[in-house]
């Protein structure tokens, strides 16, 4: 292949890449998203996901998922769900919860093992499912274990 | 040999929401890694996570292989009356352990 | 009287910004500065840091009676917040009557040995670990202070060889990535000054806590050098190098590192 030919090739492959369709990953993640919601529309809001942008390491990331709600018997936070799109499987980690939790606050450490959006989703006692994601940008530790 | 640090508080004021951390030594090992031999190492981790306050429950979790190793969770919980909050892990290979903390209401 | 007074006080100005020019003067940084928030707050945050589990099974252990003699570490020190404060900040030494020094975890082993009739534990071995972490953490927050001697001073001398020798298949030295390039990125991640504040660390990458002589066969991988046997005293002076490098810094154990 020339040099001209291979430049032409590289600057077809940058146009194309946007119109590739979404990754199996990123399917499996709606999926998963899917069979939690039913076929209710997830609504942006309420819910508050954090996790470091930038993590120095995949292994151990802090994530914390605040969901805004009185929790008293007549309007709470039944469950909050914490998807991943890159790591072999989309769910993370299904939360049960009650007005007697007083504040919808998780907290929990996940692995991460590319960089990739997180979702979380949060269900209220009314039914509804609220939804909020976060981009984390996982680096890689330098000099690592001999493999043995 | 106790493996779990919980962190909650000794005592509350009736009605106060209070915060419980805990933190138990497990591998989590997620099944999808091959090992020395090039072998996948069998999946280990640690399925649910709960707890209860004089006996209901008052949170639980479902894990995956995604929670880190040495799972960290924490949760708050409205200190109603005084008693035992007993946390419980439960997973893999017949894994179950069970930590009891104290809370006295004020 | 007032004039005294504010002589005093001038004094007291004054020695307090020579103080704080004399902090800021040392342009030092433990690898904690290096990380994120997240990570800073992982580390002081007793309940949520890892390290404190091993640091929790240590004390388990510590009051655990073992080998021949049926001796638990408690019998012959007491309460180690007592015994053990300051402990770490002094070691590598060199035990009574021994002509080389020995780390803290040669130092429990030397114990098992000779006082509890114990097997020697293996390095990396998780009650060893665990115990170390038991001990210098009663040393947590204390400056880091070498002590001196021609053996200890022979032994820092050769550590210090080892830092700035060119090894491995990248023929890098210590020095190059820990000095020279210090604070730069390498593969996304800040090279950390190489200051052992905080053995046996916790490091997210081993998902476990580990040992300074764990954690300098991972350079030495990463330099594509062999590492030494794991019995080798190369370990130890180069461990006597650094932390006179790291005199004065506080110890952190146990520490959270990427």
């Amino acid at each position: 292949m020339d040099r001209r030919r291979f430049l032409a090739g590289t600057a077809a492959t940058v146009i194309v890449l946007p119109l590739v369709p979404a990754s199996a990953t990123q399917e499996a993640m709606a999926e998963a998203i899917r069979r939690v919601v039913g076929a209710a529309t997830p609504i942006e809001g309420r819910v508050k996901l954090d996790v470091p942008p930038l993590v120095e390491n995949g292994n151990t990331v802090p994530l914390t998922v605040t969901v805004e709600s009185p929790m008293t018997t007549a309007d709470y936070v039944r469950a909050i769900h914490v998807f991943n799109e890159k790591n072999p499987q989309p769910n993370v980690f299904s939360a049960r919860l009650g007005p007697r939790n007083g504040k919808a606050v998780v907290g929990t450490r996940i692995k991460l093992g590319d960089s990739q959006r997180i979702v979380a989703v949060a269900e209220t006692s009314d039914g509804r499912f609220w939804i909020a994601g976060a981009d984390v940008i996982v680096t890689l530790a330098a000099c690592l274990e001999e493999s043995t | 040999m106790s493996n779990i640090l919980v962190n909650a508080p000794k005592t509350a004021r009736r009605g106060e929401i209070v915060e419980i951390k805990a933190l138990i030594l497990h591998p989590m090992e997620t099944g999808f890694r091959p090992g020395p031999n090039g072998r996948i190492i069998p999946r280990n981790i640690i399925e649910r996570f709960t707890a209860t306050w004089n006996g209901a429950e008052i949170f639980a979790m479902e894990m995956s292989p995604a929670i880190a190793a040495n799972p960290f969770v924490s949760f708050f919980a409205q200190a109603n009356e005084s008693g035992t909050v007993i946390l419980r892990w439960t997973g893999d290979e017949g894994f179950a352990v069970e930590e009891r903390v104290a809370i006295a209401v004020e | 009287m007032t004039r005294r007074l504010l002589v005093l006080g001038l004094v007291l100005v004054f020695a307090s910004s020579w103080a704080v020019a004399q902090v800021a003067a040392d342009k030092r940084r433990s690898g904690y500065q290096d990380m994120g928030e997240a990570l800073q707050k992982m580390q002081d945050d007793d309940t949520a840091n890892p390290g404190m589990l091993f640091v929790q099974l240590g004390s388990q252990l510590w009051a655990k009676p073992v080998g021949a003699e049926n001796k638990s570490c408690a019998d012959c020190h007491g309460a180690a917040a007592t015994s053990m404060k300051g402990v770490a900040t002094r070691y590598p030494a060199i035990p009574q009557g021994a002509e080389r020094p020995v780390d803290l975890e040669g130092r429990i082993n030397l114990c098992r040995a000779e006082n509890q009739k114990a097997d020697r534990l293996p390095p990396d071995n998780r009650d060893l670990l665990a115990l170390e972490a038991y001990v210098a953490h009663q040393s947590r927050g204390m400056p880091i202070a070498p002590p001196y001697g021609p053996i200890l001073d022979a032994f820092r001398a050769q550590g210090e060889g080892i830092y700035r020798r060119r090894q491995g298949q990248l023929n890098l030295s210590c020095a190059i990535c820990h000095d020279d390039n210090a604070g730069k990125k390498l593969a996304g991640i800040a090279i950390p000054e190489a200051h052992p504040t905080g053995y046996p660390i916790y490091r997210l990458e081993w998902q476990a806590l580990g040992s300074l002589k764990r954690r300098l066969r991972n350079c030495l991988v990463g330099i594509r050098a062999e590492a030494w046997p794991l019995d080798a005293p190369e370990y130890v002076a180069l461990e006597l190098y650094l932390m006179e490098r790291a005199k004065g810094l506080p110890l952190e154990t146990p520490a959270v590192r990427p």
